[in-house]
């Protein structure tokens, strides 16, 4: 008998395999592709304190393996996500994550404080979204800020709460050590790598927003690495993430010293892909002789 | 489980049917008999450095065979629709469906009904034909070269437009129904945005129930991403915003349902 389960901060995952916020809703749409009674953990897509609208279109741009988005973070607000996304996902035996998005501080905690009395494993605070203009990414590019806004947070959570890092800094230990200075339980990354695409034909950008964040296989190497470095920085677990499409991929993020991973650009190219990480992981585990998976993590020292 | 899929499907035939202009047939099965006039199917490259799916209006269902016949247009070289355009039958590729809404013939049945098409939005508008039940006028758009226009004389009037007047009206369809005088109770359209903007200007003058086909950049096909949405009227379902997912709301809304 194998042992996939993993444990985020006093939670424990059957298995280390969730989703990424903004590439699989709530679940709902996935649903008919993949059992999510087999996920680790479902990651809700950002919700806020109230429905944001998002971007203009285009709002998505394929680059070589890769993409960019500049969804913008739509989404309908904290009281639809508890009326109607909670519930959805209690029907399922898997743990729910749900990533918050604001503009301000006060945004965040305030749903921070509503999803206290949800049924709720885990919160995601998403201080690292490259394509909203305030709020966003401006927690998550200064260390100071970083801090002050986990500490903040943390007063109001009750669940323990992941800080999603960006890769858009000059070194992401300093980011992962500010979150773990403010008192995150978690910490997962990388978010996108802010990028542009030109439209040569039309002369303009290939997204209405101009950037976008860019995901995919062509960004795993520099995700691996920055898992790497923050494993070896911080002592708080890690959910690792970037590029993963299939089992060997996720295999190199756990033993850089992820304790769990999320699958999330190859949802839109292999629908199924959530259930195969799943699988393939206990294959391996089964081929190597690997009794628990936590002989892999941080395996690559 | 849903009828949506993820699976190979093998290629029955494909050719060239007009300049950079694809018909494919393909062993779709179950796909074939879960499919309605107006979905896509988004097929995926077998070139991994191109990530996401192609989506491609369903042109006509083979339901005795079950089989889908996809006609596209190649959009330019080392484009995923070019990769499409070089595979042979019997050659397997992955395709995702189907997808989206379709048209709503019943809104439509034994009235005088436009199908109106442009350019490579004429295809979507044939399964249209065969399966509607009405007084049917196809009121087809192109730039120059026509394609499809004598299928569709089996099953509709068919009124031809090309910009360059070497069939036809000279112009667009707009210009084709006012030079035929045309008439109608219900219309249903595909088109490029310009297009589908006056045709929805004239209905909504004329005060003629139409429902209009929509495209825009898509990712996961299936209503997740939220890459695809369009302006709408009302606040929509599923972010309580004024954002329909064209991918799964649509690609067919009613005209006054939108903003183009």
């Amino acid at each position: 008998m194998i042992k996939t389960a993993v444990n985020l901060a006093g939670v424990e995952l059957k298995n280390p395999v969730m989703t990424a916020s903004g590439t699989f809703g709530s679940g709902e749409e996935y649903s008919e592709f993949v059992d999510l009674n087999k996920l680790g953990a479902v990651v809700t897509k950002g919700v806020a304190n109230v429905p944001w609208p998002g971007n203009p279109t285009p709002r998505i741009a394929e680059t070589s393996s890769g993409m960019l988005n500049a969804i913008g973070l739509q989404n309908p607000g904290i009281d639809v996500f508890c009326e109607r996304d909670i519930p959805f996902l209690k029907k399922y035996d898997t743990r729910i994550i749900v990533n918050v998005c604001g503009k301000t501080t006060e945004d965040y905690c305030e749903v921070v404080e509503r999803l206290g009395n949800e049924p709720v494993d885990l919160l995601e605070i998403n201080v690292s979204c490259p394509n909203v203009k305030e709020g966003g990414i401006a927690f998550g590019q200064d260390p100071k800020a970083l801090e002050a806004i986990t500490k903040e947070v943390k007063k109001y959570a009750k669940q323990p709460v992941i800080m999603k890092l960006s890769p858009n800094v000059t070194d992401i230990t300093e980011m992962a050590k500010a979150a773990e200075a403010g008192g995150a339980d978690v910490l997962s990354l990388i978010n996108t790598l802010t990028g542009m695409k030109i439209d040569i034909n039309r002369r303009t950008f290939a997204l209405a927003n101009k950037t976008g964040g860019m995901s995919g296989p062509a960004v795993k190497p520099v995700a691996v690495r920055m898992v790497y470095q923050v494993a070896q920085a911080v002592k708080l677990p890690i959910i690792g993430m970037g590029g993963i499409a299939t089992a060997e991929d996720a295999l190199e993020f756990l033993m850089a010293g992820a304790t769990a991973v999320s699958v999330g650009t190859a949802n839109f190219f292999n629908p199924y892909a959530t259930e195969e990480v799943v699988a393939g992981i206990e294959e391996f585990m089964r081929r190597q002789h690997v009794e628990d998976i936590s002989e892999l993590i941080g395996a690559v020292k | 489980m849903s009828e949506k899929t993820k699976k190979s499907l093998k290629i029955v035939s494909q050719k060239e049917i007009g300049k950079d202009i694809y018909s494919m047939w393909l062993q779709a099965d179950e796909m074939a008999d879960a499919a309605r006039p107006g979905q896509f199917l988004s097929l995926y490259t077998r070139d991994g450095s191109k990530l996401l799916p192609r989506p491609i209006s369903i042109c006509e269902i083979d339901r005795e065979n079950r089989r889908i016949r996809l006609v596209y247009r190649v959009t330019g070289e080392n484009t995923g629709t070019e990769a499409f355009s070089r595979l042979h039958a019997g050659v397997p590729v992955e395709v995702l469906g189907p997808l989206g809404n379709g048209f709503p013939l019943q809104e439509a049945e034994g009235k005088r009904v436009f199908l109106m098409g442009g350019g490579i939005g004429i295809p979507p508008m044939l399964q249209t034909a065969k399966e509607l039940h009405a007084e049917k006028t196809a009121v087809l758009g192109y730039r120059d070269e026509l394609f499809l226009n004598e299928e569709f004389e089996n099953f509709a009037n068919v009124f031809v437009a090309t910009e360059d007047g070497s069939a036809g009206t000279k112009g667009n369809v707009m210009d084709a129904i006012r030079e035929n005088a045309l008439e109608a109770d219900v219309i249903f359209a595909c088109g490029p945005t310009p297009m589908l903007r006056a045709i929805k200007t004239f209905a909504e003058e004329k005060n003629i129930p139409c429902w209009i086909s929509m495209e825009e950049r898509m990712a996961c096909g299936v209503g997740a991403c939220l890459a695809c949405v369009c302006k709408s009227k009302e606040v929509d379902g599923h972010s309580h915003v004024h954002n329909k997912r064209i991918c799964k709301d649509g690609p067919v809304f009613l005209s006054t349902e939108v903003e183009l």
